[in-house]
């Protein structure tokens, strides 16, 4: 019934002017990304033009800059210096991304520079190791003490749903985060997300371990009155994706997360597809490659 | 709406869907003739009716009333076709039959739109649930003609000769399918009798039957109100009959056919019951409770139109059917987003306002969260549920048929079992817990001709359906199903 009711939401028909809202939305809610061994400052420098600026070409109604740049700590001022003043934040990955496989307090001490290096929100990962075997206090440990260490800065916690494996690990996991982050604190809405995977893995946001976060994130709300955020990330590299994404948000947590401080999409080739999908709704014929991505 | 910043909201007042009508518009003729040895005639008694839109009450079609005369003559065809297709190689009858399910196949989408114009259901529900099942009968049944001798532990099988098959309106395709494929594969003939304000698509599949070269008087088709079908189903000619409707007509079949040696299947009326206890998955509970009622405006004779919820949930429970009741989309069934369509009829949209009156005079209390108003024109009633209902009341042991559950709880397994149990028809039950030990103890004891754990209306040409208690008697698809069609 999982896999059904995540399939429903992809028979959801988008048109018209609800497409081309949508597609927006997307765009505005987007985590731009480059994770890469080989990211250069000068990559990043044109990430982050595109990200203010994600369309070349003008259009009557101007396509909204995306949510955050999302990079490794070593690019954060970089990064940060190019976004300065467009309302684009700067996001980093921290805690040993992608494995989580150091000790925790390299893990933390790494949080602490991105922060200290400018980065407006922090992706961290946790130790799926000691989930899977059972060690929920460790988790729930270092989840708090992350949290610790960004203070008000937000965090996305990144549970790797690939490596989870099971529907019930990934809903209990997600509520085990929830709970740790939340415990003995007054979290804003949107201060911390949950976050499906680090985009290294397969599967990563599929449709039902995408539901499964909202669902915990609803029954959160629903007990608490708290927003926590949700992103999924990897693997959506169409439009079509991007929408049944929305489309299954809209559903189940309803309108108030149709909010980039609520809702991130994870992706670095997304955006060609989103902004290529806006000219053709605008233009009625598809852009050339080149046209769109100038990165 | 739209800024080049970020962290702004794009859309100012929420992202709504933007009308998705489907736009293939199948033929529709002014009037339809009966269905008589492969060709269409003007009815004897001269007598026509019309055929609407329910979700607009626009006439669509007329369509012809079979009187005495025509369905004489329809049986007369039948008998007629009889030897022949019985004596046909059953792998040759076969070839007919994947003919047939491929030419469904490709006429699917304006079959769908015409069930959905026709009937009100969800052109979403018409295109995904109905067609692919109606090709699949077919084509499942195909596969049979030629194997009927394995089928019956080597025994050499004949047709029973002419069947006189009588369907209703809520999945009219669909029933005729299920209805004429087994028929067919096992070398009888039929005169079939769709429902009267659902007769459209039982008629263009006709028109396939021509279109494939099926013999002539194979199958017929008469078209009418239910003294038709009393006609069909008392013919002397007939010599199984199969009826898939009310409880009440059902008797009346029965009470008519008792002093004949007529083989009979009756589908009859349900009030399911879906059990959910404390250890269910949840989600999946809401998410079978939801299609177990609103699937096809809860005109579904399987529909768990009862939920019994451990009491310790009950309160979080309804919370949330609540909460997923307003996300369902009711409106335009001819929109691919919407959910939950039109009502089938004048007739039973007035019986579901009555029963739901009943219920809320009886003291139930009605939860009805559809925020968007419903069209002007044609029949619609939201979905919705009550709760504080007492196993005596009304909305509890009546069949509805519409969008209306009705919650109630229990504590303990036995009072659910009880509970569940305690009503004259034994259609499905659903049972929804995540402990295995449980389904099989809580199944064995359901008095209910299918039960589903876990997950609910799930339909497959090769799975035995039907019913026990005032739910009717025999099975129809599987191997089962055959069984009624070979003597």
């Amino acid at each position: 019934m999982l896999a059904r009711r995540a399939a429903s939401f992809t028979r959801r028909s988008i048109k018209a002017d609800s497409k081309r809202s949508g597609l927006r939305l997307a765009v505005s809610m987007l985590d731009l990304t480059t994770l890469e061994g080989a990211d250069s400052p000068e990559l990043a420098r044109a990430l982050a033009q595109r990200a203010i600026h994600p369309c070349p070409v003008r259009l009557d109604q101007p396509v909204p800059s995306v949510a955050a740049v999302c990079v490794y700590p070593r690019l954060v001022p970089v990064v940060r210096e190019a976004l300065a003043g467009s309302g684009v934040k700067t996001a980093s990955v921290a805690t040993s991304f992608p494995s989580g496989q150091a000790p925790l307090d390299a893990r933390l001490a790494e949080t602490d520079a991105a922060i200290a290096a400018g980065a407006d929100e922090i992706d961290m990962v946790i130790s799926r190791g000691a989930f899977l075997s059972g060690r929920f206090d460790e988790v729930a440990a270092e989840v708090r003490a992350v949290k610790e260490v960004c203070g008000d800065t937000h965090l996305k916690i990144i549970l790797e749903t690939g490596e989870l494996a099971t529907p019930d690990n990934i809903r209990r996991c997600a509520d085990l985060v929830i709970e740790a982050v939340s415990a003995g604190r007054e979290l804003a809405d949107g201060e911390v997300f949950v976050k499906t995977s680090t985009g290294k893995i397969s599967p990563a946001a599929t449709m039902p371990s995408v539901l499964l976060l909202l669902e915990a994130v609803r029954d959160h709300f629903l007990a608490t009155g708290v927003r926590i955020g949700v992103k999924p990330a990897g693997g959506i590299r169409q439009s079509k994706a991007a929408l049944h994404m929305l489309v299954m948000v809209r559903e189940t947590l309803g309108q108030a997360w149709l909010d980039p401080k609520l809702f991130r999409i994870g992706a670095s080739s997304l955006l060609d597809d989103l902004v290529r999908q806006l000219l053709w709704t605008s233009r009625g014929h598809y852009a050339a490659m080149h046209d769109v991505a100038v990165t | 709406m739209g800024q080049s910043e970020a962290g702004t909201v794009v859309t100012a007042q929420g992202w709504e869907y933007s009308p998705a009508p489907e736009r293939t518009r199948p033929k529709i003729d002014s009037e339809y003739g009966l269905f008589i040895g492969g060709e269409f005639r003007a009815p004897q008694t001269g007598r026509v009716f019309d055929t609407i839109n329910p979700a607009t009450g626009e006439r669509l079609a007329r369509i012809a009333e079979a009187g005495q005369d025509d369905v004489d003559a329809a049986m007369a065809a039948a008998r007629a076709a009889g030897p022949k297709w019985a004596r046909l190689k059953g792998r040759e009858r076969g070839k007919y039959l994947f003919r047939l399910a491929r030419r469904i196949q490709e006429c699917s989408r304006e079959l769908a739109v015409l069930e959905t114009m026709d009937g009100g259901k969800p052109i979403r529900e018409s295109r995904d649930v109905d067609l692919p099942l109606v090709a699949q009968h077919f084509f499942y049944h195909a596969g049979w003609a030629d194997k009927l001798h394995w089928a019956f532990g080597g025994r050499n099988v004949k047709p029973r000769g002419v069947c006189g098959q009588i369907i209703p309106w809520n999945f009219p395709l669909l029933m005729a399918a299920w209805k004429l494929a087994p028929a067919l594969a096992c070398g009888n003939t039929v005169v079939l009798k769709p429902a009267e304000t659902t007769s459209l698509t039982a008629l263009h599949l006709a028109k396939l039957m021509q279109e494939i070269d099926l013999p002539p008087g194979v199958v017929n088709i008469v078209t009418g109100a239910g003294e038709t079908g009393r006609m069909v189903a008392s013919h002397p000619a007939v010599k199984k009959v199969a009826f898939t409707g009310s409880t009440d007509v059902g008797r009346k079949i029965m009470e008519e056919l008792a002093p004949r040696e007529i083989p009979l299947t009756l589908e009859l009326g349900g009030k399911s019951a879906n059990i959910v206890f404390a250890d269910a998955p949840i989600e999946q509970a809401i998410e079978g409770v939801v299609d177990g009622i609103w699937f096809n405006q809860g005109h579904v004779c399987c529909a768990g139109s009862r939920l019994l919820v451990e009491e310790s949930i009950l309160e979080s429970f309804v919370a949330r059917l609540r909460d997923r009741m307003a996300q369902l989309r009711v409106g335009d069934p001819l929109d691919k987003n919407t959910d939950v369509g039109a009502i089938n009829s004048g007739e039973q949209l007035r019986r579901i306002q009555s029963l739901v009156t009943a219920g809320q005079e009886e003291g139930a209390i009605l939860h009805d969260v559809q925020s968007a108003p419903l069209p002007d024109k044609g029949f619609w009633f939201p979905p919705c549920f009550f709760t504080g209902v007492q196993p005596a009341h009304i909305v509890a042991r009546e069949e509805i048929f519409g969008p209306v559950l009705a919650v109630m709880s229990f504590r303990t397994p036995e009072e659910a079992i009880r509970r569940a149990n305690m009503t004259p028809y034994g259609l499905a039950a659903g049972i929804w817990t995540d402990k295995g030990s449980k389904i099989f103890e809580i199944a064995s004891r359901m008095e209910a001709g299918i039960v589903w754990c876990n997950t609910y209306n799930q339909y497959d040409a090769a799975s035995p359906f039907g019913g026990v208690k005032e739910s009717g008697f025999g099975r129809e698809g599987g191997l089962h199903g055959l069984r009624a069609y070979v003597q």
